[in-house]
């Protein structure tokens, strides 16, 4: 017995004597996202967010786009052919300088992977001596913005197999990739003849912890300085912590639920309309994800140009639901649930949870949409099943988080999601305004750019609201866990950038 | 020797069946192959039809299973696990990393398991109703009862959070092994320690025990020479049934402590149906408990004599 005493006094001992969590100079990280591999088609976001590579264009948080890798950018008259000047004296972290070539490979491999470029309509992309020329086979005024999508991150020709596949990631950013142990962990140091201001902390890791407790617990227990992506309950509990302060922000991204409205009971706008009158956003928004308010139309107030405050906000009002149904021919069958023509009003609705609120709020969902006598039965399972119900016409409903900011323009995803029908927006539905003022938004055409294309944005806002091709539920905010004693931490509302090279250690 | 015979069969027999039976239940799974590994690849906001198109295009999937299965196998005689459908690394170099991860917090927390079960279970067993006996059936069925995920949960807001003594998670020192070894192996030291203390138990009670106290040897001298062998067979039995829970229990605290282990990889595997890495984990994982059985029948022998008979 006293053997055992003495073992365990003695561990214990050595446990309270072994050196504190951190007592370096290592920033470390904490975020969901694992990393596959070095390419950039499938982990380019999280070199591009660690700031070890970086992109021709960048963006600043009002989303506004800035020089990056090119310090200017113009467009000839007929708006084939855009000229990007690049920065001078720029070094890749193996020392070989960034030439235009260089930058022209790295883009032309990216254009053959899947991702948004792959979808741009180019003809060519060439060298000149200090410039890129990007030419087109039809206008696209968003195009910066397409190249400051973090898959777009140019990459040393080095870095490259002979097959395009990324072996390697030698980037231009102000950390420089030391070690790399897919699927959770990666270490950087600052990179020393970084083009810009040199970053203050010397060494940084990034880990992947999927549970969203254990980041949370991360941060409580000091073991993270930063830590993305936290949980609703989290957040209330870590703001009342010492240790650590909370950042929030709103993002671009949005909660909704995609209708089918090619389904005989949701082919019209009046039984769409009816099941957003069914949701209680309010109540989700707080009960639920714990934010201050729902959404009342899909744009949050962050996105410029495209939230539009002149629209009636999305209300919540069963008996109006109700009202409409009925006007459609649906009464209430002995269960209390709709019937028409036979059928019952039941559907399926498909989630992920991969973000771990939305299994939540389809349970939410479900109850609310009984209250107006629709049955719906959840489907919870891989997010991939949206898209792909969508191709196969058997999608009902779908819950998900759409991010309008997979460029830094929110015109990308409009032009995929609704301009016509897209893998994530609207099913069986067609605009033929929305998808003229879409492309016309899309070239920069003259009929468009007087306001600066703020009107046609408007537009397509409020036919999307009156219309309901998809019925928003939440606007999305980011949240941020920052430990005592480090400076200068910020959210990028555009998920591109940790900010970590401004960050300090407080002396 | 004709017990390796038997368990090299074994083994052959396993890598067939798992190797069979995985590749079966991929091929029936629900959902399009394409989307999920797209949706592995390119993450939830990324997946669309021409992502799945390209996926489609680039591994041929979709084609009859037999020559497919044919080919798996016999790829696999050569050695050759394939390549990670979602990651295009090599799947054995992806496990032998993974594996190693696993291999050590399994054997970290059977150490702490064995050093911190029989211990305790012999001394109550010596004393059968005695205050150490109750209150270790009270802790080991309290122990047992707590399910791993949570048990990590607590150690981590206890040990991390409230006294700072270890990381919460992560990986890469040997300080980061504690607290995931302890997750695991204190279920693990709640069984020992109830095997340990009623096969003692047992063992007190039989004549044998008691004519070597009465022929001059002390206490300590009988639990040596005769105690601890007897002990050891049942604990040593049990430790090859233990292994499989230590698998399940792997698979769930390496999801909570960020572990880049083999039973995180299966997980994610399965679910961004990428069937290279599925096939390779199950069948070394098959392997794995063929391997464990046949060194605890090797330990036993060299143990219980009459076994060798």
């Amino acid at each position: 017995m006293t053997l055992f005493k003495s073992t365990v006094m003695t561990g214990l001992m050595a446990l309270a004597l072994a050196a504190p969590v951190r007592a370096d100079n290592v920033l470390d990280v904490v975020a969901p996202f694992e990393i596959q591999s070095p390419e950039p088609a499938t982990s380019g976001h999280i070199f591009t967010r660690m700031g070890i590579a970086e992109t021709l264009v960048d963006v600043d948080d009002q989303g506004r786009l800035r020089p990056g890798l090119a310090t200017a950018w113009a467009v000839s008259d007929d708006g084939r052919s855009w000229r990007f000047v690049l920065r001078q004296g720029v070094r890749f972290h193996d020392g070989s300088p960034m030439t235009a070539a260089a930058v022209a490979h790295a883009l032309e491999i990216a254009q053959g992977k899947p991702g948004p470029v792959a979808d741009l309509p180019i003809a060519a992309i060439s060298a000149e001596e200090d410039a890129l020329v990007i030419t087109l086979t039809e206008p696209r005024a968003a195009l910066p913005a397409f190249l400051a999508e973090s898959r777009t991150q140019i990459l040393a020709p080095a870095a490259y197999g002979a097959d395009g596949q990324a072996l390697a990631v030698i980037g231009t950013g102000p950390y420089q990739l030391t070690a790399l142990v897919p699927p959770l962990s990666l270490r950087a140091s600052a990179f020393a003849d970084y083009w810009g201001q040199p970053a203050h902390v010397p060494e940084v890791t990034y880990t992947a912890i999927g549970r969203a407790e254990t980041r949370a617990l991360m941060a409580e227990s000091g073991d993270a300085d930063i830590v993305f992506n936290l949980d609703p309950a989290s957040v209330t509990r870590l703001s009342q912590s010492a240790a650590v302060q909370v950042l929030s922000v709103a993002i671009p991204r949005a909660l909704l639920v995609k209708v089918n409205a090619a389904h005989p009971f949701m082919d019209t706008a009046e039984a769409r309309q009816a099941l957003s009158l069914a949701i209680d956003r309010a109540g989700i928004a707080q009960a639920v994800l714990r934010y201050p308010q729902g959404a009342d139309q899909l744009f949050a107030p962050a996105i410029n140009g495209w939230h539009n405050s002149a629209l009636a906000p999305l209300a919540y009002d069963p008996a109006a639901a109700r009202a409409l149904l009925a006007a459609q021919g649906w009464e209430a069958g002995p269960d209390g649930i709709l019937m028409r023509a036979g059928q019952r009003f039941a559907l399926t609705l498909t989630t992920y949870p991969d973000r771990p609120e939305l299994p939540l709020v389809a349970a939410v969902l479900e109850q609310q949409f009984r209250a107006i006598g629709v049955a719906v039965t959840i489907n919870s399972t891989n997010s991939s099943e949206i898209p792909a119900g969508h191709q196969a016409g058997t999608l009902d409903l779908g819950l998900l988080a759409r991010n309008f900011a997979l460029i830094p323009d929110p015109i990308g995803t409009v032009l995929s999601d609704y301009a016509p029908t897209g893998d994530w927006g609207a099913m069986g539905w067609d605009n033929p305004e929305i998808v003229a003022l879409a492309q016309a938004l899309a070239r920069g055409d003259a009929s468009v750019s007087e306001d600066d294309g703020d009107a046609a944005r408007a537009r397509i806002s409020a036919i999307l609201q009156a219309e309901l091709p998809v019925i928003p539920i939440a606007w999305y905010r980011q949240t941020l866990a920052v430990a005592a004693g480090i400076d200068g931490a910020t959210i990028d509302p555009w998920e591109r950038d940790f900010g970590l090279a401004q960050l300090r250690f407080a002396e | 020797m004709n017990m390796l015979v038997a368990r090299l069969v074994q083994a052959l027999a396993v890598a067939l069946l798992v190797g069979a039976a995985t590749f079966a239940m991929m091929r029936s799974l629900p959902g399009d192959a394409a989307w999920r590994i797209a949706a592995g690849r390119y993450g939830y906001d990324n997946v669309t039809a021409a992502a799945a198109d390209a996926v489609h295009a680039e591994l041929g999937l979709g084609g009859p299973w037999l020559p497919a299965f044919a080919q798996w196998m016999g790829d696999l005689l050569r050695l050759d696990f394939g390549v990670s459908l979602v990651s295009g690394q090599p799947v054995l170099q992806e496990i032998a990393h993974q594996l190693g991860a696993s291999l050590w917090l399994a054997l970290a927390a059977v150490g702490l398991s064995l050093l911190i079960g029989p211990p305790l279970g012999i001394l109550a067993g010596l004393r059968p109703g005695g205050w150490l006996d109750q209150s270790l059936l009270l802790v080991s069925t309290a122990l047992k009862a707590v399910p791993q995920f949570l048990m990590a949960l607590i150690l981590i807001l206890v040990l991390s959070v409230q006294w700072g003594w270890l990381p919460a998670a992560g990986y890469g020192t040997a300080r980061h092994f504690i607290l995931p070894a302890l997750a695991l192996g204190l279920g693990l030291a709640a069984v020992n320690a109830r095997i340990a203390r009623d096969a003692m138990a047992r063992i007190a009670a039989m004549p044998f025990y008691h004519f070597a106290r009465w022929k001059g040897l002390s206490r300590r001298q009988v639990l040596w020479r005769h105690g601890l062998r007897n002990v050891a067979v049942p604990l040593l039995t049990y430790l090859g049934l233990q292994f499989v829970l230590l698998v399940e229990g792997v698979v769930v605290i390496e999801s909570i402590v960020g572990w880049p282990g083999i039973g995180h990889a299966l997980v994610h595997a399965v679910f961004s149906r990428d069937v290279p890495m599925v096939q390779g984990t199950a069948l070394v994982l098959g392997l794995g408990f063929v391997l464990v059985n046949a060194l605890i029948d090797l330990a036993l022998v060299r143990i219980d004599p009459r076994k060798a008979q």
